[in-house]
């Protein structure tokens, strides 16, 4: 019989799984239940405690992966995938329910999505928040925490409302929950790859952007001690059974690197070939969750703050090997013995860094992996073979 | 027909030996500096290079690298051996191309000097950071990034402060590299240098505001290594007088850059550098010259932000207001602009797979100048260095179609 526990801890799972399958649909039911505003974000540098504290719902954008039709009159094919699938989502009306936009300046390829967007979507507020580029000086931080007091105000007066500290600190509050509670999913999973399946994982690292945040915090708070009882649960009966299982040979213990990752099939594919994700360095997994906010500073200060400390994304600067060191690192922590790197085509900031992550991981003895992505897997058989092929090679 | 040798001859721009001479012994010298106790700094196209010059450091482009990689066909090669890197393909070619030369010293010179600083201003794209990176560790010395806010819809009061702070942190990173104090005095000569080079270069792209033209935008391609390389030397400012007293002439004698100018075309996006003369050619036979381009006259698009009298000061904005660094209308706005005061017939935009800031947005920007100025724009797909993106028969094959199109509205007009 299954203990209580784990059917609750299914039923939430599954609720993110069912989320995920349809994002605009949950998003376009809370609005309609909730009355409030909903704000379009790109990437893990929009500033959602700041959104959130203004009252309206932060909505990670990634484009639906339908076909590209309208979006082709605005953007070339040499375009990235990711920016091509959000314009079409937004010209297909499938995003009319968005009040605003929020666009934090990162990539090439964003900077432009971010004026056509503002050229050819009407009825849509639209933000630009022009981050600094490099992270490491006193004059970028500075200017980080300047311009995060800018869109304070000036998202303030899109909503029609006045942020106040204390509405910040609550924000800060509900966002730094989410991280504790995926830091600590993310912890158990290092240590007992068998106890979350990958696709899990992704599924509630992913509804944290779309859900409604005070419920997803108490969803991420309950799941992570759910599973850290379910844990504890299996070491003792695994102490008590020693010797008496039949031993199944332990998968090998994977990190994945990258941009944004949305291909939730992945993680099975590679459990099915052997392997297991026990940690990441993805826009979508640890880097949109790395790192608290301080509750007890200037919330906007205390935002930037974190920013400036977090794990660098590619398209911004903090030293030169900020991001190789923190990979091997990584793979140190999680004892992992291979890196997959899963990149989508067209992503300039990603593509520069891979050939040094690479050759930093092999210095230190680590195997790699790389995975070219276009906007869809590449056939199952096919990465099937390259997967078990990599697993197989691994120590 | 076949043209006279002897009009051909007339039509020849005669300071390009001149410009060929500044440029070798300037690759000589950047070359020999080791041995002359030069300091050389490798920086990019957009970055603010006057302190360089003030300082006697020796600028270095990296860009300037990628145009001559490309004008002699060694792109694909160089690209290739990129990618066997691990660099994708889809990268920037003048960065693929520019890594592939360090570690062998490859390419047409035999490779660029080695660099004591890296100078990087963001101004142009994101590319330009990542590839300083990959150089800043291959080399292993200190990168200096400035860095510069786009601006979307106008430059914000923050972002001024932002970027003006960090000219004070450019300073200091030049007097720590170099060893010496900065020379205040020395800047605001420098200075005025860079701004007057600036406006002889105006000068010069402006005579082809006149019919004919006497210079096109390939002439201009060529012609803009000073303005990028050596800009706040006299030695820039003298040619560029000569080059204009050239183009002078040639207004008051009626020599077109192309023998008999009928349509005017304006350029977008950087040239395909391993084809300026087969284009060149290309349009002429078809009586058409490019007059003016988006890419050359961004070095002196900045003019209108500079002070003269407060170079340094006023050094911040004209680096964060350049072409590439604003948002799509308003580009769009400059390019309505410019086909107004060349008085141009039509707009050919290069699409060009290594510049994705500079690509994206070209078909908005030709929306709205179909809409807001009737005019027609080709688009062709290609890329400035790497040759395997160039397609010679479909190009050829628009072009011919675009200029009927031209040819159609001219008679309708007529
Ligand atoms: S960082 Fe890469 S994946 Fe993300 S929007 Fe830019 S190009 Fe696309
Ligand atoms: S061609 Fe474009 S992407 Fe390449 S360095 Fe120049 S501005 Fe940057």
């Amino acid at each position: 019989m299954i203990p209580y526990e784990e059917t609750k801890l299914m039923k939430q799972i599954e609720e993110c799984h069912q989320i995920l399958k349809d994002p605009n649909g949950y998003v376009k039911r809370f609005k309609a239940e909730s009355g409030r505003k909903v704000v379009g974000t790109f990437c893990s540098y929009a500033p959602e405690e700041i959104i959130l504290a203004a009252g309206a719902h932060p909505f990670r954008l990634f484009g639906s992966g339908e076909k590209i039709r309208l979006a082709e009159a605005h953007l070339q094919s040499y375009c990235c995938s990711l920016v091509r699938g959000a314009l079409e989502d937004v010209l297909d009306g499938r995003l009319a329910f968005l009040d605003g936009v929020v666009f934090p300046h990162t990539c090439d390829s964003i900077q432009r999505l971010s004026d056509i967007w503002r050229l050819n979507v009407p009825d849509c507020f639209h933000l630009d928040v022009v981050l600094p580029v490099k992270l490491d000086t006193d004059g970028a931080r500075q200017y980080m925490i300047d311009l995060l007091k800018r869109f304070r105000v000036e998202l303030g007066e899109k909503l029609g409302v006045r942020i106040s500290d204390d509405d910040l600190r609550d924000a800060i509050r509900i966002g730094n929950r989410i991280r504790a509670a995926l830091m600590r999913i993310y912890h158990l999973k290092g240590e007992r790859p068998e106890i979350l399946d990958g696709s899990d994982l992704y599924a509630l690292t992913r509804a944290a952007m779309i859900m409604d945040r005070t419920m997803v915090a108490s969803l991420l708070e309950e799941v992570a001690e759910e599973l850290e009882k379910k844990s504890a649960g299996q070491s003792v009966a695994g102490s008590a059974q020693k010797g008496t299982a039949i031993s199944v040979p332990a998968p090998k213990r994977i990190v994945l690197s990258g941009g944004v990752c949305n291909q939730p099939d992945i993680y099975t594919i590679i459990e099915e070939a052997g392997g297991a994700v026990v940690g990441d360095d993805l826009c979508t997994g640890s880097r949109y969750f790395s790192g608290l906010i301080d509750e007890n500073t200037d919330p906007v200060t205390a935002i930037a703050d974190r920013y400036l400390a977090r794990v660098v994304c590619p398209a911004k600067h903090r030293g030169l090997t900020d991001r190789a060191d923190h990979l091997v690192r990584l793979t140190r922590e999680k004892q992992a013995q291979g890196v997959i790197f899963f990149l989508l085509k067209f992503c300039d900031p990603h593509a520069f860094d891979y050939p040094y992550l690479n050759e930093a991981l092999d210095r230190a003895g680590v195997p790699t992996m790389l995975l070219e992505v276009e906007d869809r897997l590449p056939a199952d058989g096919q990465l099937r073979t390259r997967f078990e092929a990599f697993v197989e090679m691994i120590q | 027909m076949a043209e006279k040798d002897e009009a051909k001859e007339k039509r020849k721009i005669k300071t390009v030996a001149k410009m060929k001479e500044i440029m070798t012994a300037y690759y000589i010298d950047a070359k020999t500096a080791v041995q002359t106790g030069k300091k050389v700094a490798w920086i990019t196209s957009g970055g603010p290079v006057e302190p360089l010059i003030a300082m006697d450091v020796i600028p270095v482009y990296p860009e300037n690298h990628g145009a001559m990689v490309g004008a002699s066909k060694m792109g694909a090669d160089l690209c290739e051996k990129a990618e066997a890197m691990g660099y994708s393909s889809d990268l920037c070619s003048y960065a693929r191309a520019d890594i592939a030369c360090a570690p062998v010293n490859g390419g047409p010179i035999g490779g660029l000097p080695r660099p004591d600083m890296l100078v990087c201003c963001n101004n142009i794209c994101g590319t330009v950071l990542k590839w300083y990176e990959v150089q800043a560790r291959f080399f292993k010395v200190p990168l200096f990034i400035l860095d510069t806010p786009v601006c979307h819809t106008g430059y914000s009061e923050e972002a001024k402060r932002y970027v003006k702070g960090q000219i004070g942190e450019y300073i200091a990173f030049l007097e720590k590299v170099c060893g010496k104090r900065f020379d205040y005095d020395r800047i605001k000569e420098v200075g005025k240098l860079s701004v007057q080079g600036q406006r002889l270069w105006q000068e010069i792209l402006d005579t082809a505001m006149n019919r004919p033209a006497p210079i096109s935008a390939f002439d201009a391609f060529f012609h803009l290594a000073l303005i990028v390389t050596l800009r706040g030397t006299g030695q820039t400012v003298d040619y560029y007088k000569m080059l204009l007293a050239e183009m002078q002439e040639r207004v008051a004698e009626g020599i077109g850059a192309v023998p008999s100018e009928k349509y005017r075309l304006l350029w977008d996006n950087l040239p395909v550098w391993y084809r300026t003369k087969w284009l060149s050619e290309k349009f002429a036979s078809h009586d058409a010259c490019l007059v003016a381009d988006t890419y050359t006259s961004a070095w002196c698009g900045a003019l209108r932000y500079v002070d003269e009298n407060d170079f340094l000061g006023s050094m911040a904005e004209c680096h964060a207001r350049i072409y590439l660094n604003i948002g799509v209308d308003e580009m769009a706005m400059q390019v309505m602009e410019m086909a107004d005061k060349y008085d141009v017939d039509g707009i050919v935009m290069h699409s060009n797979r290594s510049c994705k800031p500079y690509s994206f947005g070209q078909y908005d920007i030709q929306r709205i100048i179909r809409e807001q100025k009737g005019l027609p724009t080709l688009m062709i797909e290609a890329d400035m260095v790497d040759e395997r993106s160039f397609s010679e028969g479909q190009i050829e094959t628009r072009i011919d179609a675009f200029i009927e199109v031209l040819k159609g509205k001219n008679q309708a007009m007529g």
